[in-house]
């Protein structure tokens, strides 16, 4: 077994005392509960407290638990809150585009469909919310597999199943494209997944820079795309679509950037 | 939401909620370039009682106008008329030479004055007044309201018969202050507002001499009553000065109209703190047998007024607010979903929110909430689903009670408000009406219906089918549940709902 480390184990000692209940503890009654000497116990709290796990009150200079681990624990969002804080914009980025826009989020091995604005054309449609999309082939897998770790490994790991001719299926190649889409902040999908159908998808970032999920619009490659040749994407679609998320970044209370 | 595809000039609504009061800056396409909004207290006296501070309202209002039209980017210029929209029946009489409210408002959800409703029904009972308001006594509407401040306010009968005392609803309260208030304020009120006072005839349009008598509301508070869409004068002050005043509209009818119901036996529900369904039945008013209001959906300028038939409950997003801010359930109105949705069905369980009543189609104030069919089994998720259902159900009833009045079978329901926000909540409203549910691709309808109006009034638009154009569907859902479910479950909650009944009995109530 690797032997553990002596500091990270005080410093969840600390952490432990100060969770045990209502009470706020001075610095002699923290180091003499834990049996260390002041000096120590007084470092391994100033480095709590830089990092939010913990807070001293300012009048008495005793210690107590720090938002940060609050944060921690409730940093998943409810994809119903997400939902809602996107309708607007994405209604929005619908009618100012002219094409089908989708809200995605990591689930098991795909993309989950948690809302979707019709094309704003008045053509029959089927509402799409609950669907499963594959990761590695739609815009909206490539932005989650690219931001976010987790969502990278489950892409690799759930295969990478040819859907079309142009279906990225080389994980090296797949790398490269993220590495693209980290690099430009957007994803794109032209028929990797259906034929005739091209998508553009861009990260929807908290406040900690962590993607809770991604936006894309989606339509007919001719109208997404900018070429005859099918390959280049809208420039302008693009704005829209990176406008969009960041717009609900501000309304979920991410910084401007 | 401001780029370069939007270039004015603009329109502004300003929508005073119960819960807050919004602007929006909309452009000609009826797209929304700015939004400001702000929460205003809930003020609870007594169980029953709901106020509101006037004075805090104005004060966000001119708040949010200056907000949306700096987070825009655009000066008064660029506005060519403001449109008002409005909480509905919420009462205040405030002086017109100081400008001071004197007394908070009555909210619309305010009980109080269900037994003086009920001497005033004398031997002939709620439906006293129906022939020339459209409506039943019920404490929901303005005129008991005014009364009770009449009799409940030290000296202000004599201040009010003196001519100093100013009645309106939110509209004028809004439009009063907004034209300059004690220095020139236009003291009007629209014609939607003013269907829902029990004081105005639906055949003519005007302020009820018996019925002022029989209620006792001396004449000389009243606001003039002008068309929705014309200008009644110009802003004094803030952001948008000198900006034409063009619209009002009672928030629902103002979701009507920016739903673009423009032709009979087309309607809309819109899902907010109630729930609001409302159709369109053309230059006729049509009588209700079972349990409907007759409203007026709008009137343009010197066009005839258009008549509305209309299903009212009191209580749907405020439930999933109570769930949170009561219950301590949900962290937010969004989660309700989540926690439905990590359990299959109901587990048995209806939840009949008659918090204030019953309104639609029951017009009942001695019902009160109830949780019925709990075992040992339900839990907290259960009753997530309950409340949803709970939404979902009541529209049912109105329907109903809509396709017997109208005798109009209804294809689709266009649906707007917060509560479409819920995946769940739209597919459950489906599968109990067995019909499409359709949301447009702008969800503030209400904000768009006063701008709408504003803009025909000041010639911004030319006519409503220019109106129409601008509508499109965001999302559809259709019918996946069973016959025998729903006929099966549609009858456990009517039987929920007949629990509520007779809870508050005759001598006990307030
Ligand atoms: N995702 C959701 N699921 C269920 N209920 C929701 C959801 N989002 C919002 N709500 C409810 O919708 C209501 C807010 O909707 P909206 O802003 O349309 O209300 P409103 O009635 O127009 O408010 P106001 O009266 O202030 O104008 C709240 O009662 C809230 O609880
Ligand atoms: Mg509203």
């Amino acid at each position: 077994m690797a032997r553990s480390i002596q500091s990270l184990e005080r410093a969840a000692a600390v952490l432990r005392l100060l969770a045990g209940g209502e009470r706020r503890l001075g610095l002699s009654e923290i180091a003499s509960a834990l049996d260390l000497a002041k000096g120590t116990a007084h470092g391994l709290l100033r480095t709590l407290q830089q990092e939010g796990f913990v807070e001293q009150e300012p009048v008495s200079g005793r210690y107590q638990l720090g938002a940060e681990l609050l944060r921690l624990g409730n940093s998943y969002l409810d994809v119903h809150e997400l939902r809602a804080r996107a309708l607007p914009w994405t209604d929005d980025l619908a009618r100012s585009s002219g094409e089908a826009v989708f809200l995605g989020v990591l689930h098991q091995q795909g993309v989950l469909i948690v809302h979707h604005v019709f094309r704003p054309d008045d053509s029959r449609q089927v509402l799409e919310i609950g669907a499963m999309r594959p990761l590695h082939s739609t815009a909206l897998g490539k932005v989650l597999s690219a931001y976010d770790p987790v969502a990278h490994s489950e892409a690799l790991d759930a295969g990478m199943e040819q859907l079309t001719s142009r279906t990225l299926t080389d994980a090296a190649e797949f790398e490269k494209e993220l590495d693209l889409t980290r690099a430009r902040g957007w994803a794109g999908d032209v028929e990797e997944t259906w034929d005739g159908v091209a998508s553009i998808a861009a990260p929807i970032h908290d406040r900690r820079r962590m993607p809770v999920g991604a936006v894309a619009l989606t339509g007919a490659v001719e109208r997404v795309c900018s070429d005859a040749g099918n390959a280049e994407l809208r420039a302008d679609l693009v704005a829209a679509v990176r406008d969009c998320a960041r717009a609900v970044a501000r309304d979920l209370g991410a910084d401007r950037f | 939401m401001t780029d370069a595809h939007t270039a004015g000039p603009f329109i502004a609504a300003i929508d005073q909620g119960t819960t807050s009061s919004r602007c929006i800056v909309f452009d000609k396409d009826g797209r929304i370039v700015a939004v400001d909004q702000k929460e205003h207290e809930q003020i609870f006296p007594k169980p029953g009682w709901v106020e509101h501070d006037a004075k805090e309202i104005w004060t966000n209002v001119q708040e949010v106008v200056d907000g949306a039209v700096s987070k825009a980017g655009i000066t008064s210029a660029d506005v060519k008329a403001i449109g008002i929209t409005n909480q509905r029946e919420t009462t205040l009489l405030w002086d017109k030479n100081t400008g001071e409210p004197v007394h908070n408002a009555i909210v619309w959800q305010d009980t109080r004055t269900a037994e003086l409703c009920r001497e005033l029904g004398r031997n002939v009972g709620q439906d006293r007044f129906r022939r020339e308001t459209g409506l039943p006594l019920a404490s929901y509407f303005a005129g008991p309201k005014i009364r009770w401040l009449l009799d409940n306010v030290d000296g202000l009968r004599e201040r009010a018969e003196a001519g100093d005392i100013l009645f309106g609803t939110m509209d004028s309260w809004v439009i009063w202050n907004l034209t300059g208030g004690v220095n020139g304020g236009v003291h009007v009120t629209d014609v939607t507002n003013a269907s829902r006072t029990l004081l105005m005839n639906l055949h003519t349009m005007a302020w009820d001499d018996k019925i002022l008598s029989s209620m006792d509301v001396p004449a000389a508070v009243l606001p003039e009553i002008r068309s929705s869409a014309e200008v009644y004068g110009e802003a004094a002050s803030g952001a948008l000065q000198g900006v034409p005043v063009a619209s009002a509209l009672g928030d629902q009818q103002a979701a009507l109209f920016g739903q673009t119901c423009y032709a009979e036996g087309e309607a809309k529900s819109t899902y907010g703190t109630g729930t609001f369904l409302l159709m369109n039945t053309g230059d006729e008013p049509v009588n209700s047998y079972n349990g409907l209001l007759t409203t007026v959906g709008y009137q343009i300028g010197d066009n005839k007024p258009v008549y509305a038939l209309e299903g009212a409950i009191a209580v749907t997003g405020s439930l999933v607010q109570w769930m949170r801010d009561q219950m301590g359930l949900i962290s937010t109105a969004a989660e309700i979903e989540t926690l439905a949705l990590s359990v299959e069905d109901n587990g048995g369980a209806y939840f009949v929110p008659a918090f204030s009543g019953l309104f639609a189609p029951y017009w009942r104030d001695d019902a009160r909430g109830v949780i019925a069919g709990l075992t040992r089994y339900v839990t907290k998720a259960h009753l997530a689903r309950a409340v949803l259902e709970a939404t979902a159900w009541q529209t049912r009833e109105i329907v109903d009670a809509m396709t017997k009045d109208s005798g109009v079978e209804l294809t689709a329901l266009k649906v707007d408000g917060g509560m479409t926000s819920n995946n769940l909540l739209m597919q459950n409203l489906s599968d109990f009406l067995d019909a499409p549910v359709v949301r447009p691709l702008v969800a503030e309808t209400t904000c768009l219906g006063a701008a709408y109006a504003a803009g025909l009034a000041v010639g911004f638009w030319p006519d409503t089918d220019a109106l129409r154009a601008n509508w499109r569907r965001a999302a559809e859902w259709t019918p996946q549940m069973d016959d025998d479910t729903r006929k099966r479950e549609y009858k456990s909650w009517l039987k929920a709902v007949e629990r509520t009944m007779g809870w508050i009995e005759e001598d006990s109530k307030e």
